[in-house]
C-alpha cells in the first residue's frame, strides 16, 4: 500500500500579536504552538481521520498539508515529492492534485459568484477547460454531487441553496480537479443531523468511484468512527496516538484516548457510561507543559511524564502511541 | 431617434422591477425610492432647464430688481433683476456637474489604492494608511479652500479640492471591507484551487466590496454638493454669471437685511433637496443592505 | 399539578416577506424533577418555543395564541412587572452563547450580586457575595475567582457560570438551550454532568435544547421531537429510542452514529428541511417521508396520543384517541 502523503516532524509556530509598546520593551517573541512536531502518513484510497478538541492543531495541520500555511519546520512529501518548500507556478500545479473542503458551508462560497461559475473556475484557472467544454464538466460534477437538475442550479447564487446544497457544491468544486487528496475539514458540523449521512456517503463513494484518498478532520468522534480507516487523535499539537479504528476503540491505550472516547455521548437512554474524569482543562498552546504535554491532567501520570516527552511508537501491528506508560 | 426610444425602453424596463422591488423591502426601500425620485428630479429638471426657463437666467433686467414673488416673477427677482425662477432652473447644473465629477475621481483613486494597498498588507498597507490617515485629519473644508484657492475657479478645479477631502473615506472603507473579506473562507477556498492574487482580489474581493462603496458613493455626492456651495459662498469655486445656486446662496446673503428674503431661500431648499435626495438613497440603501443577515 | 403546562401554544414571527409559524400547536406538560429534550433541526422551533415559555420571544416574534401554566398561572396573561420576577427566580434561561451572554465589564460576583439583590432586594452586598462564592465553588470554579472579568474564563467554565446564574435563585425550572454546541466533547460531558448533579440537589425540573439527539437520548426523561414548527413525536426516551414511532423519528434515529455498535448502517433522510416562508401543504414532511400517503400530502395530521404517553402527528398511526392500529405502510 504506497503512501499518498507523508508528513515529517511538522511544525507550525504562530507569533503573538505584540502590542505596540511590547514591539520595543519585549525581547522575546512568544509563539502559538498550534502543530508541534507532527508525522503521519496516508495511504491511498484510505480516510485517515485527524481527531481532537478544538485547539488541538488538527484544522491547521489540513491547512498545511494543502499548503494554505507554510509550515515553520518540517517536510511534507506528496507521492514522494517535497512539497514543503514548493511556491508559485509549482504551487499551483501542485494545488490541482489536493484540495480541501472546509467546514461552514455559508463562508465557503463567494457570495457574488453563481455556483455554476464558481464550480468551474478552477478549470479557468488552470487553463484546463474553456466554453462548453467546461460547462460540461461542471454539469457532469454537479450530477455526481446529487445537485440535480444541474442546468436549473448553475445560475444560482450561494443564499438561494441550503446548508447540505452548499456542501455539495463545495464537493463537485472540489473534484472538478481530478484531485488525488481531499482534505475535509468538520465537512458535516455545521449541517443538519439528518442530512450529515446523505454527505458523508457521498464522500464515500467517490473514495470508490474515483478512487480519492481523504484526510478527514473532525471533533465528532462517533463520525470518525464511522467514516474513518484509521485514526489519529490530535492534543496540542501533536498526535498521541494513531491506530485503525476498530482497535482504537476496541482498546484505547493513551489516557487521553481513553477519557475522549468515554465522554461521548451513547444515544441511547438506558446506558449508562463509565466517564474518566479529566481535571483541569487543555492549556493554551502558547505555554505548553513540558515533558508530556497531558502530564497535568492524566490521571495515570508518572515522573517521567515530567521530564520526558514521549515519542510515537508502534505497541502492536499499526497502533502507535505516544506514552510513557508504554 | 428610433434607437433611443428603444434604448430608454430597454433601460426603463430593467429599472421598473428593481424599483418596484424596492418599494417592498419597508420603510428603508421608500426612503431609496423617494431620494431616487428627488434626485433624479433635479437631475431632469436641470437637464429641460434651458426649454423650460421663461427667461434667460443670466439676462440683467428683465424686471425691476429685487421684486417680490409674484406672477411674473414666481421666485421674484434678484439684485440684478434677474429671473429667479430661471436661476433656480438652470442653477443646478454646475452643482451637478461638480459633485459627479469630484465623485468620479474619489472613486477612481480611492478605491484601487484602498484595494490594492490593504490587500498587500505588511509595509504597504502600513504606509498607505499612515499617508491617507494624515489627509484625513485635516479639516475637510480647509483642505477643499486650500486647493480651490491654489487653483483658481472652474468646475474641474472645484471638483479637485473636493475629490482630495473624500478619498481618504473611500480608502477606509474599501480598506476595512478587504481586510476582513481576506480572511474569509471563500477567499481561502480561491486560494486553495490555485487563483492568482489578481483574480482573486478582482473576482473575489472586488464584487464583495461594492455593496459597502455604493453607499459611500452617495453619502459622497451629498457631502459634495454641500461642500461646493460652501466653496461658492467663500467665493471660491466657479466663475460668476453662470447661474449656480451656490453663487445665489452667497449673493442673497446681503439683501436679506432689506427684506428680500426669496433671493437667498431658493437656492437654499435646492442646496439642501438635493443634498437630502442623497442622503436618503445613501441610508436606505445601508439600512437595506445590513439586516439582510437577520435569520 | 404539573410545574409546567403548554397548551395550543402558537408562535409566529411576522416580517415583511411574510409571516413564519415558528411554532405550531404545541401542548406538553412538565412535572417538579423531571428532564425534557426538546430535539429539532435548524428551523424545527425549539429555541422559539423555549423563549415563549419566559416570553422573551425577540422582534418581530409574537405569541400568537395558546396557554402556558406554570404551577396554574398563564403567564401569558401576566403583565410584564410579574413576568420580571418569574424569570431568574421561577424559570431560568440559560442562553445559547456563553461568550457573549457575559456582561465583558462587569466582574463575576457582580452578575451574580446584581442577580441576586433584583429579586430579593433585602440582601446585602456581602451576603450576595458570599452566596456568589459558594456557588462558584459547587460549579468547580476557585471562590477567589469572583472577581475576575469573563474574558479571563474559558468557553467551558464561563457556561459553567452560565449554569451557577442560572441556579442561583433555586428556580423550579431550568432551561438551557443548545449548552454545549460550542464545547469539546469532554468539557460537554462535564457541563452536562454539572447540570444533573445540580439538579439533584436542588430538585430543578430542566428543559435542554439541542439539535443533538444523543444527548438528550442520554440524559432526558421525556423527549420532544420538533419539526418545522411542529411536535411531531413526544414521549419517554426509554419509549422513543425502543419504538421511535413517527417516520422522521426513525430517520433522525438512524443517522446517528452510535460508537458502541459496529459495522453500522447509517440512512439519510433524503430532501431538506422545509422553507418556513412557504411550507409543504399537508404534512410538514412528507416530500422526505418514505411513507407519505394521498391524505399526506393534503391534510394535516393532529397530535394524537396512546394512554397518555406516547403522542404522534402522523396518519399512519389510526386518528381516533386511544387504541393506535398502525395502518398499512404500503399505503
Amino acid at each position: 500500500m504506497s503512501e499518498i502523503v507523508k508528513v515529517e516532524n511538522l511544525r507550525k509556530y504562530f507569533p503573538v500579536q505584540k502590542s505596540f509598546l511590547e514591539q520595543f520593551f519585549a525581547r522575546k517573541t512568544t509563539y502559538v504552538k498550534a502543530v508541534d512536531g507532527v508525522s503521519f502518513s496516508i495511504r491511498k484510497k484510505e480516510i485517515f481521520t485527524l481527531a481532537g478538541e478544538s485547539g488541538c492543531g488538527k484544522t491547521t495541520t489540513g491547512r498545511l498539508i494543502v499548503r494554505l500555511l507554510k509550515p515553520t519546520s518540517g517536510k511534507i512529501l506528496l507521492n514522494g515529492l517535497d512539497i514543503t518548500g514548493a511556491e508559485g507556478e509549482e504551487l499551483r500545479l501542485l494545488r490541482r492534485k489536493m484540495q480541501i473542503i472546509f467546514q461552514d458551508p455559508y463562508a465557503s462560497l463567494n457570495p457574488r459568484m453563481k455556483i455554476g461559475y464558481a464550480i468551474g473556475h478552477p478549470l479557468v484557472i488552470h487553463g484546463l477547460a474553456e466554453g462548453e467544454e467546461k460547462n460540461k464538466r461542471v454539469l457532469e460534477v454537479l450530477d455526481k454531487v446529487g445537485l440535480t437538475p444541474p442546468e436549473q442550479l448553475i445560475n444560482l447564487y450561494p443564499h438561494q441553496l441550503s446548508g447540505g446544497q452548499r456542501q455539495r457544491a463545495a464537493m463537485a468544486r472540489s473534484i472538478i480537479l481530478n484531485p488525488e487528496l481531499i482534505i475535509a475539514d468538520e465537512p458535516v458540523s455545521m449541517i443538519d443531523v439528518s442530512l450529515r449521512t446523505a454527505i458523508i456517503d457521498l464522500m464515500l463513494d467517490f473514495r470508490k468511484e474515483l478512487g480519492l484518498t481523504y484526510l478527514f478532520i473532525t471533533h465528532d468522534l462517533a463520525v470518525a468512527k464511522y467514516i474513518s480507516d484509521r485514526i489519529g487523535i490530535m492534543y496540542l499539537g501533536r498526535i498521541i496516538e494513531i491506530s485503525n479504528k476498530e482497535r482504537l476503540f476496541l482498546n484505547p491505550l493513551h489516557p487521553y484516548t481513553q477519557a475522549l472516547l468515554s465522554a461521548i455521548p451513547i444515544p441511547d437512554p438506558d446506558k449508562k457510561r463509565e466517564a474518566v474524569d479529566l481535571k483541569g482543562e487543555v492549556p493554551s498552546a502558547i505555554s505548553i507543559p513540558a515533558g508530556c504535554r497531558f502530564h497535568p491532567r492524566c490521571p495515570r501520570g508518572m515522573y517521567v511524564c515530567v521530564k520526558e516527552d514521549p515519542e510515537l511508537i508502534e505497541i502492536e501491528k499499526d497502533h502507535f502511541v505516544a506514552c510513557h506508560l508504554y | 431617434m428610433k434607437k433611443t426610444k428603444t434604448k430608454l425602453r430597454s433601460i426603463l424596463s430593467t429599472l421598473m422591477p428593481g424599483l418596484s422591488s424596492l418599494s417592498k423591502r419597508g420603510p428603508s426601500g421608500w426612503m431609496v425610492l423617494v431620494g431616487i425620485a428627488i434626485v433624479s428630479s433635479i437631475i431632469v429638471m436641470t437637464a429641460i432647464a434651458p426649454w423650460i426657463s421663461p427667461y434667460s437666467p443670466i439676462l440683467s433686467r428683465v424686471g425691476p430688481i429685487r421684486a417680490a414673488p409674484s406672477l411674473q416673477f414666481p421666485l421674484g427677482t434678484n439684485q440684478l433683476g434677474q429671473d429667479m425662477l430661471s436661476r433656480i432652473l438652470c442653477g443646478g447644473s454646475l452643482m451637478l456637474q461638480v459633485s459627479a465629477l469630484s465623485v468620479l475621481i474619489c472613486f477612481l483613486i480611492g478605491v484601487p489604492i484602498g484595494l490594492f494597498a490593504s490587500y498587500a498588507g505588511g509595509m504597504v498597507d502600513s504606509t498607505t494608511s499612515l499617508v491617507i490617515d494624515a489627509v484625513y485629519a485635516f479639516p475637510g473644508l480647509v483642505i477643499a479652500i486650500a486647493i480651490a484657492a491654489m487653483l483658481g475657479p472652474g468646475v474641474i478645479n472645484t471638483a479637485l479640492s473636493i475629490a482630495v477631502v473624500y478619498i481618504p473615506s473611500y480608502f477606509r472603507i474599501v480598506r476595512s471591507q478587504v481586510l476582513s473579506i481576506k480572511e474569509l473562507t471563500y477567499v481561502e477556498a480561491a486560494r486553495a484551487v490555485g487563483a492568482k492574487w489578481y483574480t482573486i482580489l478582482f473576482r473575489y474581493v472586488f464584487p464583495n466590496v461594492i455593496p459597502s462603496i455604493v453607499v459611500v458613493v452617495t453619502i459622497n455626492f451629498a457631502d459634495a454638493v454641500l461642500t461646493a456651495a460652501g466653496l461658492t459662498f467663500i467665493g471660491l469655486g466657479v466663475a460668476k454669471n453662470i447661474p449656480d445656486w451656490g453663487w445665489d446662496l452667497t449673493d442673497g446673503r446681503q439683501y436679506l437685511g432689506s427684506g428680500a428674503w426669496w433671493i437667498i431661500t431658493f437656492p437654499g431648499i435646492m442646496i439642501v433637496l438635493l443634498a437630502l435626495g442623497f442622503t436618503l438613497i445613501g441610508e436606505g440603501l445601508s439600512e437595506m443592505l445590513n439586516p439582510k443577515l437577520q435569520r | 399539578m404539573p410545574l409546567l403546562e403548554i397548551e395550543s401554544l402558537n408562535v409566529d414571527y411576522r416580517a415583511s416577506r411574510g409571516t413564519v409559524h415558528a411554532v405550531e400547536d404545541a401542548s406538553f406538560s412538565l412535572n417538579k424533577g423531571e428532564t425534557l429534550g426538546l430535539a429539532g433541526e435548524s428551523g424545527s422551533g425549539k429555541s422559539t418555543l423555549g423563549l415563549s415559555i419566559i416570553r422573551l420571544v425577540p422582534y418581530p416574534g409574537v405569541i400568537a395564541s395558546g396557554h402556558v401554566r406554570i404551577e396554574g398561572t398563564d403567564i401569558l396573561e401576566l403583565p410584564e412587572s410579574e413576568m420580571q420576577s418569574i424569570r431568574g427566580r421561577k424559570v431560568a434561561y440559560i442562553f445559547q452563547d456563553p461568550m457573549t451572554s457575559l456582561n465583558p465589564v462587569k466582574r463575576i460576583g457582580a452578575h451574580f450580586v446584581e442577580l441576586i439583590r433584583t429579586h430579593e432586594p433585602n440582601t446585602s452586598a456581602a451576603d450576595a457575595l458570599g452566596r456568589a462564592k459558594t456557588i462558584l465553588e459547587s460549579l468547580g470554579i476557585l471562590a477567589e475567582r469572583i472577581n475576575d472579568y469573563p474574558h479571563q474564563f474559558s468557553g467551558g467554565m464561563r457556561q459553567r457560570i452560565m449554569i451557577g446564574l442560572a441556579i442561583t435563585l433555586n428556580p423550579d425550572l431550568v432551561m438551557a438551550d443548545e449548552p454545549t454546541t460550542a464545547l469539546d466533547v469532554i468539557v460537554q460531558q462535564k457541563i452536562l454532568d454539572l447540570l444533573e448533579g445540580l439538579r439533584k440537589v436542588y430538585g430543578m425540573a430542566l428543559i435542554l435544547i439541542s439539535h443533538d439527539l444523543s444527548i438528550i437520548l442520554e440524559r432526558c426523561d421525556k423527549i420532544i421531537v420538533l419539526y418545522a414548527g411542529q411536535i411531531f413525536e413526544y414521549a419517554s426516551s426509554k419509549e422513543l429510542h425502543r419504538a421511535p414511532w413517527h417516520p422522521y423519528t426513525q430517520g433522525l434515529l438512524h443517522s446517528i452514529p452510535n460508537i458502541e455498535l459496529s459495522d453500522q448502517k447509517l440512512s439519510a433522510i433524503p430532501g431538506s428541511p422545509p422553507d418556513m416562508l412557504s411550507p409543504p401543504k399537508g404534512c410538514r414532511f412528507w416530500p422526505r417521508c418514505p411513507y407519505a400517503m394521498e391524505e399526506c400530502r393534503v391534510e394535516e395530521p393532529e397530535l394524537i396520543g396512546h394512554e397518555q404517553s406516547h403522542f404522534v402527528r402522523c396518519f399512519l398511526y389510526d386518528k381516533k384517541a386511544g387504541s393506535h392500529i398502525e395502518r398499512n405502510r404500503e399505503g
